[in-house]
């Protein structure tokens, strides 16, 4: 096991900057996400920590080794891929052992190191198989028996279950998770599904435009994010934004959204808003803050209904305020129907105020 | 009763447009039937001809009243045993074999390594390196015997069957290396860097993976380096003279075709013998061969 250390990477494809500048200390053990749309540089990053890139400026270090130069076989690291990369003319032990020939092991070190990877991943009676005659799940599982019969230092997974159906990857991110609790080893894991990045995750690495937009606990960067792309980019539903204004009401600083909707701040903001006071921000609220009309002194407004999502345990409102569509969140109690009015309630202290400016969140 | 009537309707209509399906795919299968057997009976009309000419005695085949397609006076072996025992076509045969293992062995070595190159080191112009391959391919040998008449005899090598072994992969390699570069082409990217953290190198990857994964496309190569080896009529038309020296192609031709004279029964039985070796392969691998050429054609 090792820790990983990325120091002012920077990768370049010809003219086009694909990772421009990162720094990330990933510590031994640790289960690290990095998560951001297509484009972002997230697989870039991670090829390189395999050594499958090389890197245009920067230093990466595996257990305190500068590893820039050193060759992906010597990295001591394992990776699955996306589409499995299953040998396919190999048996599934020809396939968890291909790493262990090719490095000399004795033949019954093989059967052991096969047989206990097989053992923990339950794919034991799937040895003498051909890839062709797995499922997408099995197959994923061949893939990750092959990276973990060798032991190796970090494993690297890019994007491992975007090839299976909801079903199944919600089975893979749990055993995932298990095999990263039974092992321990240091993962570094990619991912555009932010569901994957906050369950699987100690630490989520959101990245943007080959940047790191913030690096935190899943929990961290709902509640805190720091930027306009990361409080938009987790949580589905996404985070609804509206245009608003800052403005000192009564002694305290509220926000308006046009003359529909106006909402008190929480006064322990106020030394943190007060510079932006009469500037044009963005509020940001989730869906869950909007809801159903309960007790307590949220804002309430009265807002004609687009259209539903009834997801059973809870409905999805979506409606229009100051022509920007809005999502909220109400119990199906509530009984919102499509075209008729509903008041919702805006739960303020939940809401972030981004500066446009800088897309920091205040 | 509205309802059942409309969903009646609605049922009727279904098996009608399931049944049209049904009729036109029969009429499909029908046609493509049709097609195959005009084909089939294009195609096997030349050996047919080749086959029954050969068991005919010269007599008969010298006489124009009787019907070329039927054998009416009698079965014979003696344009066989003509060929096998008082001609040099063993010899003939011999050469051709040597000839063929040689080139499908140095065209194969070569194009796999050429394409594993092309196709995945991705070195400044490979790409473009890739598209000369092909059109070199493109180069008929009827311009090129003249030009390597003057090397080959340079190299002191007319007049030998070693000739062959050196010039037809002028014609094998290029072509071969083009389907091997499709070929190679089609495998996903991540089955190498998959190899390459398991600890493999360049010529590990060769061996254990992409040749195995790549079977199909080395079969096709192979036959067609086999083909073009084997029927090939010009280089030793051009290059060899002495009947020790001679393969199939040129050497049944010049010993049945004496002047005006032509032996049709030994011409068709050597013919025959000859194209035996090519069809048994093709009969074997002909579903290889197949994937390999369209695999090649459309990942290029």
């Amino acid at each position: 096991m090792a820790n990983v250390s990325l120091t002012n990477l920077h990768k370049s494809f010809d003219r086009t900057e694909a990772v421009r500048g990162i720094n990330l200390e990933i510590a031994d053990n640790e289960f690290v996400v990095l998560v951001g749309p297509s484009g972002c540089g997230k697989s870039t990053t991670l090829r390189m920590i395999a050594g499958l890139e090389e890197i245009t400026e920067g230093d990466i270090r595996i257990g305190g080794g500068l590893v820039n130069d050193v060759p992906p076989k010597d990295r001591n690291i394992a990776m699955v891929f996306q589409n499995y990369a299953l040998y396919p003319h190999m048996t599934v032990f020809q396939n968890m052992s291909f790493g262990l020939r090719l490095r000399k092991y004795p033949k019954d070190e093989i059967q052991r190191l096969v047989g206990d990877a097989a053992e923990v991943l339950g794919i034991t009676e799937l040895l003498q198989r051909r890839p062709k005659q797995l499922s997408g799940g099995q197959r994923q599982r061949v893939a990750m028996g092959r990276a973990i019969v060798r032991n190796p230092q970090v494993f690297l997974f890019d994007e491992p279950l975007s090839n299976l159906d909801a079903k199944l990857r919600g089975q893979m991110r749990i055993e995932i998770k298990r095999v990263h609790q039974h092992l321990k080893t240091t993962t570094v894991y990619v991912t555009h599904d932010q569901v994957e990045a906050m369950t699987l995750a100690d630490r989520v690495v959101v990245m943007n435009n080959g940047l790191i937009e913030q690096v935190g606990t899943p929990s961290e960067l709902y509640h805190q994010p720091k930027t306009h792309f990361v409080a938009g980019f987790i949580g589905s539903p996404a985070m609804n934004f509206l245009n608003c204004k800052l403005f000192k009401d009564s002694g305290s600083l509220a926000v308006s959204v046009g003359d529909i909707l106006k909402l008190q701040m929480p006064a322990d903001r106020n030394t943190r808003y007060e510079p932006y006071l009469g500037r044009d921000l963005v509020l940001g609220i989730r869906p869950e803050h909007v809801h159903e009309k309960r007790a307590g002194n949220e804002v309430q407004t009265e807002v004609k209904v687009n259209f539903i999502e009834p997801l059973g345990m809870e409905t999805m409102v979506y409606f229009t305020v100051n022509g920007v569509e809005l999502c909220g969140r109400v119990s199906p109690e509530a009984d919102p129907r499509p075209g008729q009015t509903a008041v919702l309630s805006f739960d303020a202290g939940k809401s972030h105020l981004i500066d446009p400016e800088t897309n920091q969140v205040l | 009763m509205t309802n059942v009537t409309r969903n009646n309707g609605a049922l009727s209509a279904l098996l009608g447009s399931k049944s049209n399906i049904h009729v036109n795919r029969r009429w499909a299968l029908f046609a493509s039937y049709a097609c195959l057997i005009v084909f089939v009976i294009f195609f096997l009309c030349p050996p047919f001809y080749m086959l029954v000419t050969s068991l005919k005695t010269n007599a008969e085949i010298a006489n124009l009243a009787t019907n070329p397609w039927l054998i009416e006076q009698g079965v014979t072996t003696e344009h066989y045993s003509h060929l096998l025992t008082e001609t040099a076509f063993l010899t003939y045969f011999k050469n051709t074999v040597i000839v063929a293992f040689f080139v499908v062995a140095i065209t194969m070595v070569v194009s796999v390594l050429a394409a594993y190159a092309l196709s995945r080191l991705g070195f400044w112009g490979s790409g473009v390196m890739a598209t000369g391959v092909f059109l070199v391919y493109l180069v008929p040998d009827s311009l090129l015997f003249i030009p390597l008449f003057n090397i080959v005899g340079g190299l002191g090598l007319l007049n030998s069957y070693w000739v062959l072994v050196l010039v037809y992969p002028t014609l094998t390699v290029p072509f071969c290396t083009w389907i091997m570069i499709g070929y190679f082409a089609s495998i996903p990217k991540e089955l190498d860097e998959a190899a390459l953290i398991d600890g493999a190198n360049h010529m590990q990857m060769l061996l254990k993976v992409f040749i195995p994964v790549a079977l199909p496309g080395l079969i096709a190569a192979t036959i067609f380096a086999f083909t073009v080896s084997w029927a090939s009529f010009l280089y030793p038309l051009a290059y060899i003279y002495s009947d020790n020296q001679m393969v199939l192609t040129v050497g049944t031709v010049t010993t049945l075709i004496k002047g005006d004279v032509f032996h049709w029964g030994g011409l068709m039985a050597g013919a025959l013998l000859a194209a035996a070796p090519p069809v048994i392969l093709y009969a074997f691998l002909m579903d290889y061969y197949i994937a390999g050429l369209t695999s090649g054609a459309t990942k290029g």
